[in-house]
């Protein structure tokens, strides 16, 4: 299936960040065989050579690793990846502040509604 | 690597080219666009060989393109009426005859990747797979280079992809090149290395996707769509 990329942002970096979604979601495992190049490339739509991209700036993230004559498999290294989900959640929490600073609201004010509508979900 | 120099094409006292300098190197999916009339398929058939610039020069791998260039380059054209009485397998054995690079077997296996079936007629298939049957035959070619006008134009939404995933599956992207003219830029975009846009015979600009978006924060439809109001509110048409 081929995928509706953002206008704004390179292909590939939206592509990196889809797999290590994947990841952090767990339905790719530590450890896991990553397609080929061709393979994940012809499953988008993408140029065969953004993928090689992809792949590369995966590796130099020490996110995945290419083991000779086998192919790529994200890394089992548990604190790289751990690592990896502390830097998304820094990303979000960063974009977040962004936005309700521009829109005016306080973070404490936010952090009282989270809560308040937490405990209502729970009652 | 296909190189143009200072290329002109009048038909007439109408300029379909005028001045066109043009680099593409090896190993790149390299979209052609730019509005109706401004000289895409013109480009095309000149580098294939099948029509003669008024002036400037054109070669392919240092080699000057004629008519016998038609054995490096694999052009694809836009027509819908494609040998309607053979069947896709009479088509590729007819490709066979013309072509001393077509390969029958990868053809077939195109062929099969893309769901036609060997034994039907052309003129009995849907549009769609006629679509598909010429991809087919094209991509059966071990080309350095293919030229293909107009890919994805009049297909439905699955063809296109087929045909993009065809494309993805069967050429190298280390060492083929494809050049294609497409309306599609949405769904071509993220197929391809880079972008040259023609506007009135000349390239106002060739640029790698990835940096229109990361530099200028845009797609490319958007891009071409602004350089195309700029061209024309300024009157510049100039470009490398």
């Amino acid at each position: 299936m081929s995928i509706d990329f953002l206008p704004d942002k390179p292909i590939y970096q939206q592509l990196i960040d889809r797999i290590t979604g994947e990841i952090i979601r767990g339905n790719v495992k530590p450890g896991e065989k990553l397609p080929s190049v061709r393979e994940y490339a012809v499953e988008v739509g993408v140029n065969a050579n953004t993928m090689q991209r992809v792949y590369k700036e995966l590796e130099m993230m020490r996110i995945s690793e290419t083991k000779r004559g086998q192919g790529t498999f994200v890394t089992d290294n548990e604190t790289r990846l751990q690592q990896l989900r502390d830097e998304v959640k820094e990303g979000l929490v960063e974009s977040f502040l962004n936005s309700i600073e521009a829109l005016g609201f306080s973070k404490k004010e936010m952090i009282e509604f989270i809560q308040t509508r937490e405990r209502g979900e729970k009652q | 690597m296909i190189a143009l120099e200072q290329v002109e094409k009048n038909y007439g006292k109408k300029q379909a080219l005028k001045g066109v300098n043009l680099i593409i190197p090896p190993g790149k999916i390299i979209g052609l666009v730019g509005e109706n009339g401004s000289g895409k398929s013109t480009l095309l058939k000149i580098i294939a060989g099948l029509t003669t610039p008024s002036s400037g020069t054109i070669q392919v791998n240092g080699i000057k393109a004629t008519r016998s260039i038609a054995s490096k380059v694999a052009y694809m054209p836009d027509a819908d009426v494609f040998y309607p009485i053979f069947s896709v397998e009479k088509l590729f054995r007819f490709y066979e005859t013309q072509f001393e690079d077509f390969n029958y077997s990868k053809a077939c296996i195109v062929a099969q990747y893309l769901n036609i079936p060997l034994e039907a007629k052309l003129k009995t298939l849907s549009k769609g797979n006629r679509g598909r049957a010429k991809m087919a035959a094209t991509l059966g070619r071990e080309a350095s280079y293919y030229l293909l006008d107009e890919p994805f134009s009049g297909f439905d939404p699955l063809v296109r992809e087929d045909i993009i995933k065809g494309m993805i599956q069967f050429t190298d992207p280390e060492t083929q090149t494809v050049l294609m003219s497409t309306h599609e830029i949405k769904e071509a975009e993220p197929l391809l290395d880079a972008i040259i846009l023609l506007n009135h015979g000349k390239i106002l600009a060739y640029e790698e996707v990835e940096t229109i978006r990361d530099q200028f924060r845009m797609d490319s439809i958007t891009w071409m769509t602004k350089l195309i109001k700029e061209g024309d509110l300024s009157g510049n048409e100039t470009y490398r």
